[in-house]
């Protein structure tokens, strides 16, 4: 039985619209030219590369679902009313696919490729004494990356963190598009009142600091909601989907906080195109002013959605991290860089040092933050050389 | 030139007002004190009787914004948002839900603290800043402006919280030059301030340098530029001279919101030093849930960014001619 | 005396992605001490990069001198280090620029920056480098320069502004002059001015001056020698009396005789096929061979060598190149006729199709702390028109003056503020956006900037497919795109371009592309807004060639909005002077340019630069076996 989270639709949205800009770049003229312009820069494509490595992993993580529970012979159990009854546990594809690195649990740290536990504890010894041992693990070196404090997998803790993070820099951004481009253009291109308006909103959501916003939202909703791990039946569980994702709100509440220089972005830019003469020709033949919004001033500020989208994406990931490392992030289940670095923070101070708990978050995130900076980079020199963007 | 800063100043009225009202609808209203009482006391022995004690006890039982029991107009005045809210823009700040301290008096001892971290750090990471960006411009298209860039790229997509636990982890632990967190009093304060001042300076390089160096080069591309050299200046006078001042321009909207922000503090970097100032302050108060503290840090972080753009703009006449005597 | 500046062979190359371009590939001049050189030719051709590179400074790292020798007062300055060259800019050679509105700096004054010369290369103190800079403000005929001294650049008009320019430039009294299409971005009354000033501070100082332009009538009245350049080349050089008597070079030829004017009315202009070859790539002979109407077999292989032909006269041509001529490979390729076609004179019809009475467009100006309207800029204040079918009514006059809102403001793209616009008697200025419609096909508009003019996403048949949805919403899909396809052709574009985006079409062929867009609703009445200004000399002939014979075709009615009075006088039937928001004069071209009435129409036609229009019957295409 599938189970669709509301952040999957964003997941799932995300590869869409990447199939649509492949297919779109075949034919239009000027995301062609801008595709050919990336497709020089060697650096930027193979940052991209990366970059697909950590969506698929993203992707696999957000296609799921619960396996039926099985009686003792084998056939599927079912309830008196005989519905099928399923596992509460939702497992994905990328649960699946390492199964091993999931379920192997060791009792606590042990370091990378390890044999023994990190730490001595009371084994029974071989004469029947109990002495103070390294005790044996039970999948030595099974774990690349080591264990952490309650003995699961570190490596498979970090991947688990690919889909909160892809889904914070990538979904925050597209939640609010279309709220961006909407409040953007008609303020830019109706003016007056409209104008007004919209500068009044955007000032304002802007005026108040984005983080205090988000702990402030976060206290008041966040307690409540999908956090990771088990779906319990009940309060949660509304069949396949379910709406009521932690991990979503936190995207939109990020959007909220974000949109404002998108908006900006958009109305300025709208106020420039709409003295354009393109516009005034389309203009002269009396095209409606949907018509001329449709078709000259939105496919002509697409470039800053994408720009902003690709330059935002490292900087969500980075404020995802420390607004769990705060507490106000995603809940202390879902796998999240900032939970782990969070959990982490005293193991420095313990001696010997625990390590690679940090080290593997830091690996990931950097293995992240650092193409997707490259990349954005490129994108925005390929669209427009010229644009400053703040 | 008055009449503009005039003009900016009473166009912050209705935003301050907004951002109040925001506020107040955000923490009364889509989250009642209901809610905030059953959060504060915990799911598990929530009684109706100890909502109303709580609420009584913080002034939350008042309607949120319209009394109608009351005649007149104290049907405006008696309400929650008239008690706690409104207070705020003459920076009344009430007392806190968990400990009942005087939130004003806290904010004005513990941003001393703040301060002393945030406005070395501020002054010394701009200065740093503005000195790797306008070297990289003078040696552009070079191979130290490639590495450069290279290497702020690389600077910046690390995240802060690397910067915090591995300075103190190799500075403070290893090598044992700082102490690792604390802060005391007066001059003695400068040991533990240092570390943190030196991660806030490095985690900011990265971001800082790249987009004053993306200004300088905007800037060496105009025709004033190429009439300078036309003069027979040097390239130094020419950068350090003409383009810098233009440059001030765009430098200054990235630079001058953010001072007022010095007052709050950085959350993470006092919360990891344990510096009593009111980064800290609101870090405890998330993880105490104290409502009443959050929500004056909300407001105040909106005055100060309002403030940031008053001054932003007061900044932009006196580099800017051309804007000084429109 | 020997010259003040001699250029030999000199090559400037830049470093691009798609290989190297040989911006200048090899340009010899000398310019005598007080001699005015001009160097002409269009956009791209190098002419610009030469001026930087005789000043040293052509962009790095990507552009550098790759050869040739820049000889001042007998030492050759390219081999010398950076600060001997310093110290040579802005004092000995100094340089002016076409955009005076940005080549000043805007946050210092203007004290200050002249200042910065006469202390750098005088060694003066403040005090006296101050007194020489306000005397300096006052040689250029400022007013108030003790006032000006302390200003901020943005407080001066753009005339004003180039003069503080060439007062920086002459403050050292440099021995070179080199002044970059240094009226270009100005309006032609300030134009005259400051060529005045130049030629006034040139005989004071001795200077000698190098004239960069593209305006060969400006280079007419006020060059004493004349280098025409053609794609890195320079191709002719002579006296100005001999180049414009005797042009020798195919190219000077063509260019000369696409020139807009007055004794070229009724004719085509001429024009020259194709476009000039991409730096990266020049053919490995002459440069102009591939357009060429007299190329000769050789002509794309060898390389032809600048010979003198008369006193002062070279020419970099085989046609004239005895030693070329002898030889089998000078066997004709192409031979067009010398004789352009005439275009037939449309039938005068003098119906009135558009009239405009007391039209008026203001804008409030607001200001204080409220923002309340204190007054209007009246930018058409009450003008009256009326344009007969199939004819050209030019709308002319300086840049502000208003023309630009009138054209729009007509045609009901600003909504003017009162008066009354008639289209063949039906007044529209009244109608709101619905009751318009039926008229939006009949007005159209053609504008300047063929860049910003196309929505770079769609197209080219979206784009011109846009106006038929519009204004004929029951077309068919087939019969809609053989209408594209029609009108392309019409503006001499061929089908394949319909699937094609703007960004992969010249200047010229986006200007037809705009042409073809207004001319697909089958339009009655056009403002061409500035319509050719953008385009070089030899385009802006193809074009306006283009607009005339639409316009005898489909018998359109044109309002024509320039600056250009060449253009005018070539194109238009009558005229209407512009003047701060009014007509100051209105009349049939011959009668307003033969015998102007108001001041400022005497004004502005005294202040355009023109060549004399008896020369035009020399300007014969060389024949065959010319030189042997």
């Amino acid at each position: 039985m599938p189970v669709i989270l509301a952040t999957d639709f964003i997941v799932f949205f995300l590869a869409g619209a990447i199939v649509y800009f492949a297919i779109a770049v075949r034919k239009d003229g000027a995301a062609a030219s801008a595709w050919r312009e990336i497709r020089k820069n060697r650096l930027a494509m193979a940052c991209l590369a990366v970059l697909a490595l950590y969506f698929s992993v993203a992707l696999l993580d957000s296609i799921r679902y619960r396996d039926p529970v099985l009686r003792e012979d084998g056939v599927q159990a079912r309830t008196e009313k005989g519905e099928a009854i399923y596992s509460a546990q939702s497992l994905s594809l990328l649960d699946r696919a390492f199964e091993g690195m999931r379920a192997n649990h060791e009792k606590t740290y042990s370091a990378p490729f390890a044999k023994h536990l990190f730490v001595k504890e009371n084994v029974e010894l071989p004469d029947g004494t109990t002495g103070r041992e390294y005790a044996p693990l039970k999948h030595p070196g099974a774990h690349w990356l080591g264990t952490d404090k309650v003995g699961d997998d570190v490596l498979f803790n970090a991947m688990k963190g690919v889909r909160t993070a892809v889904v914070i820099g990538a979904g925050t951004t597209l939640i609010i598009v279309p709220f961006a481009i909407f409040f953007g253009v008609v303020a830019g291109y109706f003016g007056g009142v409209l104008d007004d308006i919209v500068q009044y909103i955007y000032t304002t959501l802007a005026s108040i600091p984005g983080v205090l916003l988000i702990v402030a939202f976060m206290l008041l909703f966040g307690t409540s909601g999908y956090q990771g791990g088990l779906i319990s039946e009940g309060r949660l569980s509304l069949g396949v989907f379910v709406w009521n994702d932690r991990l979503f709100w936190l995207a939109l509440i990020l959007g909220i906080t974000s949109w404002t220089d998108l908006c900006r972005l958009i109305r300025g830019e709208t106020l420039k195109l709409r003295e354009l003469e393109y516009v005034q020709a389309s203009r002269a033949f009396g095209v409606s002013r949907p018509g001329i919004i449709y078709r000259h001033i939105v496919p002509n500020v697409m470039h800053l959605v994408l720009i902003t989208f690709v330059l935002q994406f490292s900087a969500l990931v980075l404020a995802e991290a420390i607004l769990s490392y705060i507490g106000i992030g995603v809940g202390p289940q879902m796998g999240s860089w900032g939970n782990m670095i969070n959990n982490s923070r005293l193991e420095l101070s313990m001696d010997p040092v625990v390590w690679w708990n940090l080290t593997a978050s830091f690996i990931f995130m950097f293995g992240l933050v650092l193409p997707a900076n490259i990349f954005g980079d490129a994108v925005r020199d390929a669209l427009d050389p010229r644009l400053r963007y703040r | 030139m008055l009449s503009y800063i005039i003009r900016r100043i009473l166009y912050a009225v209705p935003i301050i007002i907004g951002v109040n009202v925001l506020t107040a609808l955000l923490f009364f209203y889509v989250n009642t004190p209901d809610d905030m009482a059953r959060q504060v006391l915990g799911e598990k022995n929530v009684t109706p009787a100890a909502i109303e004690n709580w609420k009584r006890d913080h002034g939350y039982d008042l309607p949120a914004f319209v009394n109608t029991e009351e005649p007149g107009i104290k049907k405006v005045t008696e309400t929650v948002f008239f008690q706690k809210s409104v207070p705020l823009l003459w920076f009344d700040f009430g007392r806190s839900d968990r400990n009942n301290i005087d939130i004003g008096q806290e904010i004005r001892t513990r941003m001393w603290a703040s301060l002393a971290i945030s406005v070395p750090t501020f002054i010394a990471a701009v200065s740093v800043n503005l000195f790797f960006a306008m070297m990289l411009a003078y040696y552009r298209a070079t191979y130290i402006d490639i590495w450069g860039v290279v290497l702020a790229v690389i600077l910046m997509s690390i995240s802060s919280l690397f910067y915090i636990i591995g300075g103190q982890f190799i500075l403070g632990k290893l090598l044992k030059l700082f102490p690792i967190s604390g802060y005391d009093a007066g001059l003695h304060s400068i040991k533990f301030l240092v570390l943190p001042i030196i991660i806030g300076i490095i985690a900011a390089i990265g971001g800082g340098v790249r987009f004053y160096r993306t200004v300088f080069l905007e800037e060496i591309n105009k025709d004033y530029v190429r009439t300078a050299r036309a003069k027979g200046l040097t390239e130094g006078r020419v950068l350090f001279k003409h383009a810098l001042k233009n440059a001030m321009i765009p430098v200054l909207t990235n630079v001058v919101v953010s001072i007022p922000f010095l007052f709050t503090g950085s959350l993470i970097l006092e919360t990891f030093f344990a510096i009593p100032g009111l980064g800290s302050f609101t870090i405890n108060a998330i993880h105490s849930q104290d409502f009443a503290i959050v929500r004056s840090m909300v407001y105040l972080g909106s005055i100060l960014y309002i403030i940031g753009l008053i001054m932003t703009d007061i900044s932009y006449t006196l580099v800017d001619p051309r804007v000084r005597f429109e | 005396m020997g010259p003040v500046i001699k250029i030999k062979d000199l090559r400037a190359y830049f470093k691009t992605p798609k290989g190297l371009a040989k911006a200048v590939d090899g340009v010899s001049f000398e310019i005598p001490k007080g001699g005015t050189f001009a160097l002409v030719g269009e956009s791209g051709c190098g002419k610009s990069v030469t001026a930087l590179s005789i000043i040293q400074l052509v962009p790095e790292p990507a552009g550098y001198i790759a050869g040739g020798e820049i000889v001042l007062n007998g030492r050759d300055i390219v081999p010398l280090d950076e600060r001997e060259k310093r110290g040579i800019r802005g004092n000995k050679i100094s340089m002016i620029f076409q955009e005076p509105m940005t080549s000043l700096n805007p946050v210092f004054t203007i004290g200050d920056q002249l200042m910065e010369t006469i202390v750098l290369h005088q060694a003066k103190r403040k005090g006296a480098a101050r007194k020489a800079a306000i005397e300096m403000l006052a040689k250029v005929h400022l007013p108030e320069p003790e006032r000006l001294f302390d200003e901020y650049p943005h407080r001066l008009s753009g005339g004003q502004r180039q003069r503080v320019m060439i007062a920086m430039a002459l403050a050292c009294k440099p021995d070179l002059l080199i002044a970059d299409e240094p009226t270009t971005a100005l309006d032609v009354t300030i134009q005259e001015e400051i060529l005045r000033l130049i030629k006034e501070m040139k005989e004071s100082t001795g200077t000698a001056v190098l004239l960069i332009t593209h305006n060969m009538a400006l280079v007419y009245r006020n060059a004493d020698m004349v280098g025409v350049m053609y794609a890195g080349k320079l191709v002719e050089a002579a006296p100005t009396q001999e180049l414009f008597r005797n042009p020798m070079h195919p190219y000077t030829i063509k260019l000369l005789r696409s020139i807009p004017g007055q004794e070229k009315r009724g004719k085509a202009l001429d024009t020259i096929p194709g476009a000039v070859p991409s730096a990266v790539s020049y053919p490995a002979g002459c440069h102009f061979s591939g357009r060429c109407p007299r190329e000769m077999e050789g002509c794309a292989s060898i390389e032809p060598p600048l010979v003198e032909r008369a006193e002062g006269h070279s020419v970099a041509c085989h046609l004239h190149d005895p030693g070329f001529m002898n030889k089998p490979h000078s066997k004709p390729l192409r031979q067009e006729p010398d004789a352009l076609p005439p275009l037939a004179v449309p039938p005068s019809e003098r119906e009135t199709i558009l009239e405009v009475r007391g039209l008026k467009t203001w804008y409030p100006i607001r200001k204080g702390v409220l923002k309340r309207t204190v007054g209007h800029v009246k930018a058409v204040d009450g003008i009256d028109l009326s344009i007969k079918k199939g004819s050209t009514l030019a709308l002319v006059g300086e840049s502000g003056c208003g023309k630009t809102t009138a054209g729009k403001s007509i045609i009901q793209l600003i909504k003017p503020t009162n008066g009354e616009v008639l289209y063949k008697g039906a007044d529209i200025a009244t109608l709101g956006e619905r009751r318009l419609k039926p008229f939006r096909s009949a007005l159209q508009i053609i504008f300047q900037d063929p860049y910003s003019s196309l929505n770079p996403r769609l197209t080219v048949r979206e784009t011109i497919e846009e106006g038929l949805r519009a204004v004929k919403p029951g077309m068919g899909k087939e019969e809609r795109a053989e209408k594209v396809r029609s009108v392309l052709e019409r503006v001499g574009l061929g089908p394949e371009a319909m699937s094609r985006y703007p960004h992969e079409f010249s200047g010229g062929q986006r200007q037809r592309i705009g042409i073809a867009r207004a001319l697909a609703v089958d339009p009655e009445f056009i403002v061409c807004d500035e319509a050719v200004s953008a385009l070089d000399v030899s385009v802006q002939a193809q074009i306006l060639n283009l607009l005339k014979s639409i316009q005898r075709d489909f018998g359109l009615s044109f309002l024509f909005i320039t600056h250009d009075l060449g253009v005018v006088e070539y194109i238009a039937d009558e005229v209407a002077v512009m003047h701060d928001g009014r007509i100051v004069e209105r009349g049939t071209t011959a009668d307003i340019f033969s015998a102007p009435k108001h001041d400022y129409t005497k004004k502005l036609l005294s202040a355009v630069p023109k060549i004399d229009s008896r020369l035009a019957d020399l300007w014969h295409l060389p024949g065959l076996g010319a030189v042997k």
